[in-house]
């Protein structure tokens, strides 16, 4: 679990994070949703260590990542899978380098064993028999896939995800945010997505956490983004005429 | 000031460098790799231009010795001088600047952008050290060879010149390049690559490590790092030539 605890962070004199409590739980996935310069990348990058918060802690699972040792921190490290928002596979390797190179660096493991391993979690991405291939020779879906692959290889206990639906055809960021959800359930990972896509807020958001202008505005499921009367939320989900019709169907159904 | 900020940042990404490797193994691949990239297809240009420069220096000293009192064998042993002390170690290192320099930003920059560095990071990889590290101990490791074969081409192609141009004769280049041998000009001139090569190495990388923004950035930040290698070099050449050599 993450607890998240009053979370501050500015750059250059702005405050970005004004506050955020929040916690995330094993076996779920939140989401956390906001306009451009909410503050929502920050949020990620202060939970997965890339920025130290100004004031406020996280704790993954009782331990607080800022007072880690060198050696906790290695170990933590290891527990988190981290998919980009470019995927940032490394160009130079091929798709089983890239997902092998964790376990390249941090495992005591026998050429063979790693590539079972490998092999396993791109079969479980879907993606066998490209091992071989680079970065630039997949499409934009796969390599999230392969980037999937990645994080999940090392058996993370937490998953973050960065807009892992941007760019992609929404036949495709459904089979991803699918893919997320059910890995999410299968190994009981604690997953946090950083997303603008509203398909997935309806699909997968065991926990919807929306952020405005570096403050938490409002939390909640999935069902109940549909019952808010949060108007800074409503108008951020519901902005297309689509989505106001599906709230609209839903609202008359559960009456 | 921004100055200063930049050499205390650069120091303190060595600090990040030189640090043990996290994985013997994933460090060796590294290195082998970069004694591709940055050395082995380095030889073509290196090749190239020491023998033609080489052939240029023998033909220059010639054409200017017009006094028939000045001996002809002076065009071996000036153009021998001058690869040695300078044409090898730095005119090739100012050459490598350009090629290896620009290469290293570029990559290093291009991770930046991309997250790539970012995703090394969060794995809780020292991204400088498994980046940095292999290509300064390949450049410091590698250039002596790429400086020692600039000489001997060097040399070569003025022998060379003087044979198809018939300006001078083999017997006097050949006794001019046997008149006066110094051995320590030679570990002068690898004292020196040994420091341009660190230059390479490590001031491309700080310009592509610390990049901010886009493609544009990246293109940006690699002529700077040229311009700054190149500057770099072109100082210490001065500084270790006053104190190796008066």
């Amino acid at each position: 679990m993450i607890i998240v605890d009053k979370l501050y962070k500015g750059f250059n004199g702005v405050q970005v994070l004004k506050g955020i409590s929040t916690t995330f739980k094993p076996g779920k996935t939140s989401l956390i949703i906001g306009q451009s310069g909410s503050g929502k990348t920050v949020f990620l990058k202060s939970l997965i260590g890339l920025h130290t918060p100004e004031s406020g802690t996280i704790s993954f699972n009782g331990g607080i990542n800022t007072e880690f040792t060198t050696e906790q921190k290695r170990q933590w490290r290891q527990e988190i899978g981290m998919v980009f928002q470019g995927s940032a596979l490394f160009d130079s390797q091929t798709v089983q380098d890239n997902v092998m190179f964790p376990l390249k660096m941090f495992k005591k493991q026998s050429e063979e064993q790693m590539l079972e391993r490998v092999n396993f979690v791109l079969k479980r991405v879907n993606l066998e028999n490209s091992n071989s291939k680079f970065p630039a020779e997949l499409s934009g879906g796969m390599q999230k896939r392969v980037a999937i692959a990645r994080a999940i290889v090392m058996n993370p206990k937490y998953l973050f995800c960065d807009e892992p639906n941007s760019g992609l055809d929404p036949n495709t960021a459904i089979l991803i945010d699918n893919l997320i959800q059910e890995i999410t359930d299968e190994y009981q990972i604690t997953t946090v997505i950083n997303t603008h896509d509203m398909n997935s807020v309806m699909q997968i958001g065991d926990k919807i956490v929306f952020l405005k202008d570096g403050v938490k505005a409002w939390e909640g499921t999935n069902k109940e983004v549909f019952k808010t009367d949060n108007e800074a939320v409503v108008k951020f989900v519901y902005s297309s005429e689509l989505f106001k019709k599906v709230r609209l169907a839903y609202l008359n159904e559960t009456k | 000031m921004a100055y200063l900020r930049h050499v205390g940042k650069y120091f303190m990404m060595l600090g990040q460098v030189f640090k043990r490797p996290q994985k013997g193994r994933v460090f060796k691949e590294a290195l082998f790799k970069e004694f591709d990239e940055l050395g082995i297809k380095s030889i073509g240009i290196v090749i190239f231009i020491s023998f033609f420069i080489g052939g240029v220096i023998a033909l220059q000293t010639a054409l200017n010795i017009e006094n028939p009192l000045i001996p002809k064998y002076l065009v071996g042993f000036a153009t021998k001088r001058s690869v040695i002390l300078e044409f090898a170690p730095t005119f090739c290192s100012i050459i490598l600047a350009g090629k290896v320099g620009s290469y290293i930003t570029s990559s290093i920059g291009s991770m930046r952008v991309s997250e790539q560095i970012d995703a090394l990071e969060v794995m809780g990889i020292n991204s400088l050290n498994y980046l940095v590290f292999p290509k300064v101990l390949a450049t410091v490791l590698f250039y002596p060879f790429l400086v020692i074969l600039a000489m001997f081409l060097g040399i070569f192609g003025g022998w060379v010149a003087g044979f198809t141009s018939s300006m001078f004769s083999e017997i006097d280049y050949t006794q001019g390049l046997q008149l006066d041998f110094n051995p320590f000009l030679v570990q002068y001139a690898l004292i020196k690559t040994l420091i341009f090569a660190f230059l390479i190495a490590t001031v491309p990388s700080y310009h592509g490590y610390y990049v901010k923004g886009g493609s544009i950035a990246v293109g940006k930040a690699s002529t700077q790092a040229v311009v700054w290698t190149i500057i770099l070099i072109v100082i210490s050449n001065y500084f270790l030539t006053q104190m190796l050599l008066t």
